[in-house]
């Protein structure tokens, strides 16, 4: 049977993981390298780096943070942040990426996803959506969070499928970074809506917020980031307490 | 030598960095005659069947004449499935044929939830002693990521079940393949990897 997903993300700047509340007041977090070996020992299925201060002059310095990591793990590794080109991608790819997640550019340009699930396959290519609730319907966010992108997340989750997205990386921003729980009924309204894999993320507190993103958020993974980061619950027993609550995991 | 098969279909990072963890010599030749010398044959892939398309002609034959000498041949992903005779997903393209079958979409099912790709950790179902799968737990889990599979035929090592069930593990001789990726499946992926290279340690 298919495993549920756990995933850590690693927020990247200059080179360090840092970690926000709701996009703001980043504090540090550790070593890029070390946390994803630690990680992986502990049974982690994925490893996300975020690049959250994309630049053109940091790209470099973000390759060799992706060679740090890959160097570590045997896994699926996204990078995302600032890939905003085939170049961008390619780089990223190069530097030991499996799958590129795009958020901002695949908006401006839903063909980006197309040029490149030809090139890597679909399977390579995540689309991330930022959302915030508003009314009875959840909004699409941009440029790490500071734009109203005047879309629905459902409607841009179904489409970015069409347009060759193989998994969709959805973010309550609502909850980013306040462990009050994932956001379980936009997770499961994008879900119900696409084929494709969605990864949970924002609000992970508990394990019990994470049983209740797959059985009521219909999830295929869920991501999390503080949770892991200060050592406080290890994926293990993260694991080991899904197992227990019938989910089925990878121990 | 091993030789891994570059045919531009998605990158081979991972798969490299693996290999030189576990200390195997591999290039990756730009000419089909390097088969001939190669002790052991590695063809990776992901994406669609169609880019094994480019294997046609040299590649294929240069591989087809290995195997008949009894050089060992490891499939990945899309490269376990270029094995056999063809897929549904691209039916103009042959496979290497040298396992029986035609590779098929998975169906998935909309009311359990299981969707299409499937992408994921999965377990390993044994079907057969295989030297491939030496040292692993049975139900030993590993990453998948891909929509077509082989079906389950007498070459059938291991099979996994995503509503339907299909052969993640193939071995026939010195023919082996593999639907998921051993380079990015952790210890488990690492110890196939490893029982592979000693497989072409001993026909060398």
């Amino acid at each position: 049977m298919l495993t549920k997903r756990i995933i850590a993300c690693l927020d990247v700047r200059d080179g360090q993981v840092v970690k926000g509340v709701q996009f703001q007041e980043l504090r540090h977090a550790g070593d890029p390298g070390e946390l994803a070996r630690r990680y992986n020992v502990e049974g982690i299925d994925e490893v996300v780096i975020l690049d959250i201060t994309a630049t053109l002059e940091k790209r470099q310095a973000m390759a060799r943070t992706i060679g740090a990591v890959a160097k570590e793990i045997f896994l699926p590794l996204t990078v995302g942040g600032g890939i905003r080109s085939e170049e961008d991608a390619d780089a990223a790819v190069e530097a030991g990426a499996d799958k590129v997640s795009l958020n901002t550019a695949a908006l401006k340009n839903p063909s980006l996803i197309t040029t490149l699930a030809k090139r890597y396959g679909s399977q390579a290519v995540i689309v991330a959506v930022d959302a915030k609730r508003r009314g009875d319907h959840f909004a699409v966010f941009v440029r790490s969070g500071t734009s109203d992108a005047d879309r629905d997340a459902v409607e841009w989750a179904r489409q970015a499928e069409a347009h060759g997205a193989g998994e969709i990386l959805l973010t309550s921003m609502d909850r980013d970074g306040t462990r009050a729980g994932f956001d379980n009924e936009m997770t499961a309204a994008v879900s119900d809506a696409v084929n494709i894999p969605v990864i949970a993320s924002g609000g992970a507190g508990t394990f019990d917020h994470f049983t209740d993103v797959f059985t009521q958020g219909h999830a295929d993974a869920a991501l999390a980031a503080s949770i892991f980061h200060y050592a406080e619950s290890s994926v293990a027993d993260l694991k080991r307490h899904l197992r227990l609550h019938g989910i089925p995991v990878r121990l | 030598m091993i030789a891994l098969v570059d045919y531009g279909a998605g990158n081979l990072t991972s798969v490299r960095k693996a290999l030189t963890t576990l200390g195997a010599e591999f290039e990756t030749p730009r000419d089909p005659s390097a088969c001939t010398a190669a002790a052991g044959l590695i063809v990776p892939g992901v994406g669609n069947f169609a880019a094994t398309a480019v294997l046609e002609g040299p590649w294929r034959d240069a591989i087809a004449a290995a195997v008949r000498r009894g050089t060992p041949l490891l499939g990945i992903c899309v490269g376990m499935q270029w094995l056999f005779e063809g897929s549904d997903e691209a039916p103009g393209v042959h496979g290497l044929g040298v396992l029986p079958g035609q590779i098929q979409r998975l169906d998935g099912n909309a009311e359990q939830r299981l969707k299409i790709p499937h992408v994921g950790w999965n377990a390993l179902d044994f079907r057969k002693p295989a030297r491939l799968l030496a040292g692993l737990e049975p139900g030993a889990q590993v990453y998948f990521t891909h929509s077509f599979a082989a079906p389950v035929t007498s070459a059938c090592a291991a099979a996994t079940t995503h509503a339907n069930t299909f052969a993640s593990a193939v071995e026939d001789g010195n023919v082996f393949g593999v639907q998921f990726h051993p380079e990015k499946s952790s210890d488990a992926g690492l110890q196939i990897l490893r029982n592979f290279l000693a497989i072409v340690k001993e026909a060398a």
